[in-house]
């Protein structure tokens, strides 16, 4: 089990191979359908968002509201596939490292290959225990959206596998 | 007997907010055992941290998966059971009560194009079968949209048979890979019609884990399946191992002479379901 602060770096990135498991530490931004669709039109109309695009890991997540007390709620993974049409123009503007569950397309595993991106997994339906690795979380963009509007998270010891790395690997064809 | 809106908005939020904190002392006890069975590594990590993760939600009131789902209720109502409210709607205050105060995740839209979310995930997915007896039993299910949307159906044809039921379902298995979070709890249901087959489908997948077919073609289904699935290259989250399904329930009922529906209804590991029995002489949960 390797650990790792966020954003990962070049060097962190050629470091890491399918099927590792890492705890992530640092800043990521939430980011799911309904978001991801306003990024993309956020980007094309040259808006400036509040965050560096290259700077930051997205996390696919719909959080339940969190409870008196509570940082956030029940924060596991959902299926990145419905996000595979955004994943070229995100990367576009810098992206590099995306979080979510199942397996992708392959025009956007081909994608997140040419960025010489990485694409990281969460077990799906452990939102309990994601969240007790969340220590902070803020909304930053598009509040209308409620649980689906982009939050900053600040977590420690995230646990993550590498599903897609730099080398072409599939965790998910490997075995 | 009579039973009031107020019992079935109390006892019905309950059951809500309670099912998507505590799983099923039975499914966690066959995880325990699918885990010290599991061989590959990382499939043993995830199956732990499965298991670390529902004992998160139970102690910390927590739900254990962030989709808190459609709401389904399958309600068996008893001809001895006199209501004078509108039970359907009752259900979906329950709902959304149980989900506001739950602090649950509220994932309806009102219109699957312009996608307008209800805000309390109503409206809720309602079965009401009518029975002999005086109770009312209601049994509740948030179904996540993971496996929900890698379920599928087919209307084969009478020339087929039970290989290529076999192949059908194995091939949605294969389909859904990793998305749909495995280990799964398969649910099938052949015959009846378009409509009736899903149902089925979906009603077997809350039979009781240790429930055995009684029909001996259902169950050598439910057999050679959960033997087959397991040796298909998926695995818990789909990463390998011999963890792919927990269990695999198939529920028949009679069809057309041209007919042969077949449905495959997945259920993932967060497989959340609580019941309630009003009426009779007491309230009682399981
Ligand atoms: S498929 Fe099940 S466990 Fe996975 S995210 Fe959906 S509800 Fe949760």
């Amino acid at each position: 089990m390797k650990k790792y602060n966020l954003p990962l770096s070049t060097s962190d990135i050629q470091s890491l191979h399918a099927g590792d498991y890492v705890l992530l530490s640092g800043k990521i931004h939430t980011a799911r359908d309904a978001a991801h669709k306003l990024l993309v039109k956020s980007l094309e109309s040259n808006e400036v968002l509040p965050f560096d695009l290259s700077e930051t890991t997205i996390y696919y997540v719909g959080a339940t509201p969190p409870k008196p007390g509570q940082v956030i709620g029940a924060c596991g993974p959902t299926s990145s596939y419905r996000m595979d049409p955004f994943v070229e123009p995100l990367m576009n503007s810098g992206l590099k490292v995306m979080i979510g569950k199942g397996e992708r397309s392959d025009e956007a595993k081909a994608a997140i290959l040419r960025h010489n991106g990485l694409y990281l997994i969460v077990t799906g339906g452990i939102g309990a225990l994601v969240s007790q690795r969340v220590h902070s979380s803020k909304i930053v963009l598009y509040p209308e959206l409620g649980t689906e509007a982009i939050h900053e998270l600040e977590v420690v010891d995230f646990p993550a596998i590498v599903a897609y790395d730099i080398f072409g690997n599939d965790l998910y064809t490997q075995q | 007997m009579n039973i009031t809106r107020e019992d079935v908005i109390r006892e019905v939020k309950k059951i809500v907010v309670d099912a998507a904190c505590n799983l099923d002392p039975e499914m966690v006890r066959f995880l325990q055992l699918a885990k010290s069975k599991e061989t590959a590594p990382l499939a043993k990590t995830i199956l732990s941290e499965i298991i670390q993760n529902q004992e998160i939600a139970r102690n910390q009131g927590i739900p254990m998966c962030q989709d808190t789902g459609v709401s389904v209720f399958f309600v068996e109502l008893g001809n001895q059971v006199r209501l004078d409210f509108d039970l359907v709607e009752a259900i979906n205050e329950a709902t959304r009560l149980g989900y506001k105060e739950g602090f649950l995740r509220k994932s309806i839209v009102a219109h699957p194009i312009d996608r307008v979310n209800t805000k309390d995930n109503t409206p809720a997915v309602i079965h009401i079968k009518l029975v002999m007896g005086d109770t009312l039993h209601i049994t509740f299910a948030p179904k996540g949209a993971g496996s929900e949307n890698l379920s599928r159906m087919k209307m084969m044809t009478p020339a087929e048979g039970i290989e290529d039921v076999i192949a059908f379902v194995k091939e949605t298995i294969l389909l859904a890979g990793g998305k749909a979070c495995p280990p799964l709890i398969v649910g099938i249901g052949i015959g009846g019609n378009f409509e009736l087959a899903p149902l089925i489908a979906k009603e077997a997948i809350f039979r009781p884990l240790t429930d055995e077919a009684t029909h001996p073609i259902n169950r050598e289904l439910e057999v050679r399946l959960m033997k087959e699935i397991n040796e298909l290259p998926v695995g818990a989250m789909g990463l390998g191992g011999v963890t792919t399904c927990l269990a695999v329930k198939v529920n028949s009922y009679p069809c057309h002479i041209a007919s042969f529906p077949v449905a495959v209804n997945l259920q993932c590991h967060a497989a959340r379901h609580k019941e309630i029995t009003l009426g009779g002489n007491k309230h009682e949960e399981i």
